[in-house]
């Protein structure tokens, strides 16, 4: 038996579920497919939803474990091979010569308030869409999928030390964009 | 002391791994004494919430 009012409640929400996938996955195919195994097993285990977590809530936590699996699978097929097309980026020249900040880090406020404000997880989304996948996907396994650092070195093959400095550079990264396109643009 | 340059890196690495005493007392006394690391700290810290919270309402 079909729940027809669930099934519409999470239709709506598709949208959102497919934006999440996109950003950990980048790859629409791979993002639909995820999110529709997302809405049937929503719809099959209907009976764990309890009504007092909200639905989105409740579907994104089906769909951070289908992702967890999508990304599992792919990286014991091999099919995740990291190569850091970066290179050397240089976060130096914030400091000057004797380690100081050439221009100190803004003053963002209190997590809670800038949360809750319009439009910041638009931004936030932009910013992490403009991550080099890579960094994007090793980034979102830790912060998103809440991965231990040790790992997501495992599962990507890759050394600690990569890494930890594709954490960094993803960290500096989404801090200079929001930085420019949400805290100065207001 | 350590430099701000030192430290930047420090409460990056602090969000991956656990560190020990001298190294968490060590960004402490330099938190405690600069105002543009604990506002990097801050940032960083917000980073964070914002993503646990991901993709918001």
């Amino acid at each position: 038996m079909i729940d027809t009012g669930l099934e519409q409640s999470l239709q709506t929400i598709r949208p959102t579920l497919l934006r999440f996938a996109m950003l950990q996955l980048r790859d629409e195919a791979t993002a639909e497919d995820v999110v529709q195994e997302t809405l049937l097993a929503a719809l099959e285990g209907k009976s764990t939803f309890s009504g007092r977590s909200q639905l989105k809530t409740w579907a994104v936590s089906i769909l951070r474990n289908k992702i967890v699996d999508h990304l599992r699978r792919g990286s014991r097929e091999g099919s995740l091979p990291f190569v850091d097309e970066q290179g050397d980026e240089d976060f130096d020249a914030l400091f000057d010569g004797s380690g100081h900040w050439q221009e100190p880090p803004g003053d963002w406020g209190d997590p809670a308030a800038v949360i809750e404000q319009r439009g910041f997880y638009d931004v936030l989304e932009l910013c992490m869409k403009a991550l080099p996948e890579n960094v994007a996907r090793v980034f979102t396994m830790r912060e998103i999928l809440g991965f231990e650092t040790e790992e997501i070195c495992k599962e990507l093959k890759m050394t600690a030390s990569n890494c930890w400095v594709v954490l960094y550079r993803a960290r500096m990264r989404l801090r200079e964009c929001l930085q420019l396109r949400w805290f100065s643009a207001r | 002391m350590k430099s701000c340059k030192e430290v930047h890196l420090l409460v990056i690495e602090g969000q991956d791994r656990k560190f020990g005493f001298a190294e968490r007392l060590a960004v402490r006394v330099h938190l405690v004494m600069c105002s543009a690391c604990r506002r990097f700290e801050g940032q960083m810290i917000l980073l964070r919430q914002a993503l646990k919270s991901f993709p918001g309402e």
